[in-house]
């Protein structure tokens, strides 16, 4: 569903991205990771769609071309971020941006908009994914939330967008173990075969709880390794040393079992 | 300039939805002001003599006045001798049921969308309709005189309760008060006059619209709201004017009398023409708000000022009974070329008086918006309190936003609180919402009214409504 073909991005003279590739297929979950700085939040933004980058490259959903369009008309094609900072809004109640949210992308791709009953509905069962009660909702967007709050807030966004690529830019960070797993639970409620998954993180302990289908090191605006789940238990234990400012040819030894996509 | 600073510029674009005028048969005084003209208005209204005088001596202390030049505006001199300062449309009213109303004032009306007509009433809103400076029409008189209710133009409280009339005119106000009141003493038309008696709870919201629509002529309403001892009535007010080139001077006074445990809640949704973005034409709006609140009695002024060339307005409550109670709630916008200079002024004479004051000031195009405010307590006023928060935003780089806030305190134990903020809508703010699906303009009016949202909260549901609706298409590009 997701094809990136040498994507490069760029602040200015600053080249963050150096030719990325990716294919993410159907109900696939990829994990991403990397050292701090190696770009893999800039690539989330790349996909979304945020001002202020040079990109050039690839980037297909379904074969639509992502980085001809808005952000606005990317989440209408499906794709949704899960922030790292989630950003706050305040004075606007968490339901309506909520529900203003799921109306503009339905309105978008041409689809009648939920009225208030039937979006509470929605809404409901969403919460009862990450465990957040019904004053939730009535709160400003993000505003005063702890971290924890926010980032489920941000899967609920998701569990009622029903994004077909949801990028989840560290979604662990800044989360205790209780969180993390009310989060897992609700990130893995969501996985389907219509529906797949970027997760970027710094750390292997997420992968605990979110099995990816594959593995992907992202060092110095590429990827420089690919493999399964074992390939992050392999950092866990190594770090990213092996990757970092070596040739990949020098790495040492290790097992490799399963195949890079 | 990146794409959101362009976008800001359209969207704070848009176009004056009210600017159409009405072709009506009206009866104009030619321009300039003297005695005779101050002599006309009143005879034309039938007036007993103790108004004439009343009027007369206003006219006499204007003549010495110089208008205010301490407010953060650059006004254009305005010709008082180029005015004219009465008219009315010709037809003179004199109705029983809405179906008498010229049918050309009620055309008028519906394209505002005020609720005039019968299915209206669900929405259980009695209207006041003042065109240029003749009250039109009054709507659910009735239901009201069974609760004791007296709401009706100025002129007929004149010729009807002439003792209320007499007993609280410029009580609040005095006729010199600054040299706008003055003006607006010596040649007001028409307004409204409010009565609730003891204990009533006035059963509707009380409403009057006031539009101008001729060309060269000043509105002048004076609006008068007395609640007796134990009653209460919540009370709002909306303005729009044709879109002309040329400024049109209002200088209206309201005077609210709040009694012994009385309630006066008084809105405002005011969009009167905000001339063009090269800031030609628009109205000149120089108002003169204030309220007494006597012996725990509470009035809350709300206000959403989106319209005006020119804002000139400081809502205000003497606080002169212990316990009573003043608020301000405010949202003012300032796009194009607009000026505001507006706040208010919280005077504590009683013991154990409180204040707040909520003030959302945005800018956006070449708009300048000043927050004035006084807190001002007195020796007398024992912990007394105020809380003040002025919060700017500015959209844009052109526009700007000013705060100044005075304090006056001389009772030691009083206690006073101010907070400001400025801050500008972010692009991850608006990022954020349009990787959520919104578009960048759905996305900007959602921020700005969540901004103001302390202050809507405090309007009446449908009014409410239609201040976000008019936020939204005051900040819209697509429409214009």
């Amino acid at each position: 569903m997701l094809h990136v073909k040498n994507l490069t991005a760029a602040i200015g003279d600053k080249q963050i991205l150096k030719g990325l590739d990716l294919d993410v297929g159907d109900g696939e979950v990829h994990a991403i990771m990397g050292p701090n700085g190696s770009g893999k939040s800039t690539f989330a933004h790349a996909l979304a769609g945020r001002d202020g980058y040079e990109i050039a490259g690839e980037a297909t959903l379904d074969g639509a071309d992502l980085l001809d369009m808005e952000p606005e008309e990317r989440a209408a094609a499906g794709v949704f971020m899960g922030f790292q900072y989630p950003v706050e809004i305040p004075g606007v109640n968490n339901m309506y941006f909520l529900r203003t949210a799921l109306n503009s992308v339905r309105k978008a791709r041409g689809e009648t908009e939920v009225g208030a009953r039937n979006f509470l509905q929605i809404a409901h069962e969403a919460m009862e994914l990450v465990d957040m009660n019904e004053d939730f909702l009535n709160r400003a967007v993000n505003a005063g939330f702890s971290g924890g709050e926010k980032k489920r807030n941000e899967i609920l966004q998701m569990a009622v967008m029903q994004p077909r690529l949801a990028i989840l830019d560290e979604t662990d960070s800044g989360l205790d173990i209780d969180a993390l797993r009310v989060i897992a639970g609700g990130v893995n409620a969501l996985r389907g075969p219509d529906r797949s998954m970027i997760v970027i993180t710094h750390y292997q302990r997420l992968l605990d709880y979110i099995k990816p289908d594959f593995v992907h090191v992202l060092v110095g605006g590429r990827i420089v390794e690919s493999g399964d789940y074992t390939l992050a238990l392999h950092l866990e234990d190594h770090g990213y040393a092996d990757f970092v400012n070596t040739d990949l040819n020098d790495a040492p030894e290790r097992p490799l079992t399963g195949a890079p996509s | 300039m990146s794409e959101t600073m362009r976008e800001i510029e359209e969207l704070t674009d848009a176009a004056y939805e009210f600017g159409f005028s009405t072709d009506l048969d009206t009866d104009v005084a030619p321009p300039g002001l003297d005695e005779d003209i101050v002599r006309l208005i009143s005879a034309k209204k039938d007036e007993p003599e103790w108004l004439l005088d009343w009027r007369l001596q206003a006219f006499a202390a204007w003549k010495t006045m110089d208008e205010p030049d301490w407010a953060k505006l650059d006004i254009a001199p305005i010709d008082y001798e180029a005015i004219s300062y009465w008219a009315a449309p010709k037809k003179k009213p004199v109705l029983e049921s809405m179906d008498e109303v010229d049918p050309e004032i009620r055309e008028m009306f519906d394209k505002l969308g005020i609720p005039l007509h019968e299915q209206k009433m669900l929405s259980n809103v009695a209207v006041d309709a003042i065109v240029d400076s003749v009250s039109v029409t009054t709507t659910f008189k009735e239901t009201l005189a069974e609760a004791g209710v007296i709401f009706c133009s100025f002129s007929e409280a004149v010729q009807d309760h002439p003792d209320l009339v007499r007993e609280h005119l410029g009580s609040v106000v005095p006729v010199r008060d600054n040299f706008f009141a003055a003006l607006n003493s010596a040649v007001f038309s028409d307004g409204s006059f409010c009565y609730i008696p003891k204990g009533v709870r006035c059963p509707m919201e009380l409403s009057t619209y006031f539009r101008i629509n001729s060309q060269n002529t000043g509105q002048f309403e004076r609006t008068l709201i007395v609640a007796e001892d134990d009653s209460h009535v919540s009370y709002l007010e909306g303005c729009t004017a044709p879109q002309r080139d040329e400024n049109q001077l209002h200088a209206a006074v309201v005077e609210l009398v709040a009694k012994d445990r009385a309630e006066i809640k008084y809105s405002t949704v005011q969009n009167w023409y905000p001339g063009d973005e090269n800031g030609l034409g628009g109205i000149y709006n120089f108002v003169t708000k204030r309220g007494r609140a006597h012996t725990d009695a509470k009035i809350s002024w709300t206000q959403v000022e989106t319209g005006s060339a020119i804002t000139w307005k400081y809502p205000s409550v003497i606080l002169q009974g212990d316990r009573s109670v003043g608020e301000f709630y405010s949202v003012a916008l300032s796009s194009k070329r607009q000026q505001a200079d507006t706040g208010t002024k919280m005077i504590h004479i009683g013991a154990d008086t409180t204040s707040s004051i909520i003030s959302k000031g945005i800018s956006a195009g070449h708009g300048q918006n000043t927050y004035r405010g006084l807190v001002k307590v007195m020796r007398s006023a024992d912990n007394a309190r105020n809380y003040t928060q002025c919060d700017s935003l500015l959209l844009g780089k052109d526009c700007g936003a000013h705060t100044v806030p005075y304090i006056e305190v001389k009772n030691p134990g009083a206690q006073i609180e101010h907070e400001a903020s400025t801050s500008t809508v972010g692009e991850d703010q608006l990022y954020y919402c349009r990787q959520r699906g919104m578009t960048e303009e759905d996305a900007m009016s959602m921020i700005v009214n969540g901004f103001c949202r302390e202050v809507f909260n405090e309007l009446p549901m449908e009014f409410a409504v239609e201040a976000q609706r008019l936020l939204s298409v005051s900040l819209e590009g697509s429409v214009g």
